[in-house]
């Protein structure tokens, strides 16, 4: 294949793979933030202790971590079909991809926050803050980089798992490399797709540390 | 002010707190005493029960805290300060933030937050320094902005845990220097733990001394170092113990400048040789304690002497 020829095919793919990602990191910050919070929350020794509630919440999570995304793509489909209407396509993969990753932030988020000092909850708690105000201006505030710092590793995760999303009709620059680079043997093709890979992941990276940076007061 | 009563706290078989009773008073600065472990970590977050007593009331402001539901208890502290030891500032705002949040907390409005938030951190002599971040400043500036947040809902009472444990003697001096202040100026009644007897000599009214979670001796400082015996006494004077026997011990609480060692010398038969003493400055006044040998034939009557002149004297066995 030449330039001319692999160009063309770049661009929609890098724009289907950034879609998944797009999307999936919107829906696992909805969802994997407040799910982390509740782990913190409801823990034995945390601002409202409900011990069978976090046990339940920490299996599923456990059961989400330990399933190869792979795997769980394939034995959620009817679960896709019935949020999506369909399971091909872009926008049907954004739903297995924040299936794998919101357990994933979840304990990122349960990290950062496990990271605040119980000295200053405890000072809350003594000038008589509510339990929705420490989380709100206590606990997110103070965990911020480490948000921000588990966020950044969740996209470069999905990025991998959007590539997966690709060989099972989600398209994007996983797609690609399969039809081209394996099925084809474009080496070309594939040389300037993993190129192209490393340059995303290297900015996001780069660009994520460096807003945890600017957060961090320390 | 605060009333504490039989109150017990025990973590599985672990007794933390073992029947206390505690009584400060409006306006005083009373100080708990005690090593690691002695409980008075534990004595102090069941005051504003950050700590829930297994059995007890504590009554602050007349306002028995066991008794209310969590949304009472909340507003019941707002109007108790606390600091601690490290500060517990939030590193993700700036010192006017900090000091800011509990009147967030309070639901006070901006524009009155900034007046009172400029007016505090004025008063505890921070003034100008509202957008720096907590990790600019120094170790005494920090509990400076701890104290200012801990005042910010105008308290009756301040709740200090080791507060100046972790800085250095010039910084503890200023900070002890600032709470007298503001004891004296707000009329600020202050709660401290220490493990220092400095902190106590230097600014406490009353003191309360603690071991394996029990008060072993409590009340005003100037009437304990008038109790022979106290313990208090004992460990606020570098004297060796136990006194070597035969010896007598002295404590003058008046002026200690006052000549009746001479005065003994002069008028009885006795020799008089001195093992080691120290004049102390409190809060109350200075107090002296002297240990002396003290024979001959008059000893009795020299003992007396002393007594008649208002020192404590105590016999060694």
């Amino acid at each position: 294949m030449t330039w001319e020829e692999i160009l063309p095919l770049l661009g929609p793919a890098t724009l289907e793979t950034a879609q998944m990602v797009g999307w999936s990191t919107l829906f696992t910050l909805l969802f994997g933030l407040p799910l982390g919070v509740a782990l913190v929350v409801f823990d034995r020794d945390g601002l409202r202790p409900v011990p069978g509630l976090r046990a339940a919440l920490g299996f599923v999570v456990n059961i989400g971590r330990s399933l190869p995304f792979i795997v769980l793509m394939i034995a959620i489909i009817p679960f896709t079909r019935l949020v999506v209407g369909t399971t091909i396509g872009t926008a049907a993969f954004v739903v297995p991809l924040t299936v794998g990753a919101v357990p994933f932030y979840a304990r990122l988020v349960e990290t950062a926050l496990r990271e605040v000092g119980t000295d200053v909850v405890q000072a809350a708690q003594a000038m008589g803050a509510s339990r929705t105000t420490i989380v709100r201006k206590v606990l997110l505030p103070e965990a911020l980089p480490g948000l921000v710092a588990g966020l950044t590793v969740t996209v470069v995760a999905l990025i991998g798992y959007s590539a997966m999303a690709g060989t099972l009709g989600g398209g994007g620059l996983g797609d690609l490399a399969v039809r081209y680079g394996y099925q084809r043997f474009e080496t070309l093709l594939m040389i300037v797709t993993v190129v192209l890979l490393i340059v995303i992941v290297q900015l996001l990276q780069s660009l994520g540390d460096l807003i945890a940076r600017r957060l961090s007061h320390k | 002010m605060i009333q504490a009563s039989g109150l017990r706290k025990q973590y599985g078989t672990t007794v933390a707190l073992d029947g206390v009773d505690l009584h400060v008073r409006e306006g005083e600065i009373f100080g708990v005493l005690g090593r690691s472990g002695a409980g008075k970590s534990t004595l102090l977050r069941c005051v504003n029960l950050l700590e829930r007593p297994t059995a007890g009331t504590v009554t602050v402001a007349g306002q028995d805290l066991t008794a209310l539901g969590s949304a009472e208890l909340n507003r019941a502290r707002q109007r108790i300060g606390m600091i601690h030891q490290h500060f517990a500032l939030l590193s993700s705002r700036t010192v006017a933030g900090n000091v800011a949040f509990p009147l967030e907390v309070m639901g006070v409005p901006k524009a009155e937050r900034e007046r009172r938030v400029a007016e505090l951190l004025e008063l505890v002599g921070l003034g100008g320094r509202g957008k720096d971040r907590p990790h600019q400043l120094s170790g005494g500036q920090k509990q400076r902005v701890g104290i200012a947040r801990a005042l910010a809902g105008n308290p009756a009472v301040l709740l200090s845990d080791e507060a100046t444990s972790a800085l250095d003697p010039a910084t503890t001096e200023s900070i002890l220097a600032l709470l007298k202040r503001l004891n004296a100026e707000l009329g600020l009644t202050i709660l401290l733990i220490t493990h220092e007897m400095n902190v106590v000599k230097s600014v406490c009214d009353s003191v309360a001394i603690m071991a394996g979670g029990r008060i072993e001796e409590s009340g005003a400082i100037a009437d304990l170092i008038r109790t022979p015996g106290s313990r208090l006494t004992r460990e606020i004077f570098p004297l060796p113990a136990p006194a070597p026997a035969g010896s007598v011990t002295l404590t003058f609480t008046g002026d200690p400048r006052q000549p009746v060692v001479s005065e003994v010398l002069r008028k009885f038969d006795v020799d008089l040789s001195i093992l080691g003493g120290s004049i102390e400055e409190l809060p109350a006044g200075p107090v002296g304690r002297l240990r002396v040998t003290l024979d001959g034939a008059d000893r009795p009557a020299a003992l007396a002497y002393l007594r008649d002149s208002g020192l404590i004297v105590e016999e060694a066995a």
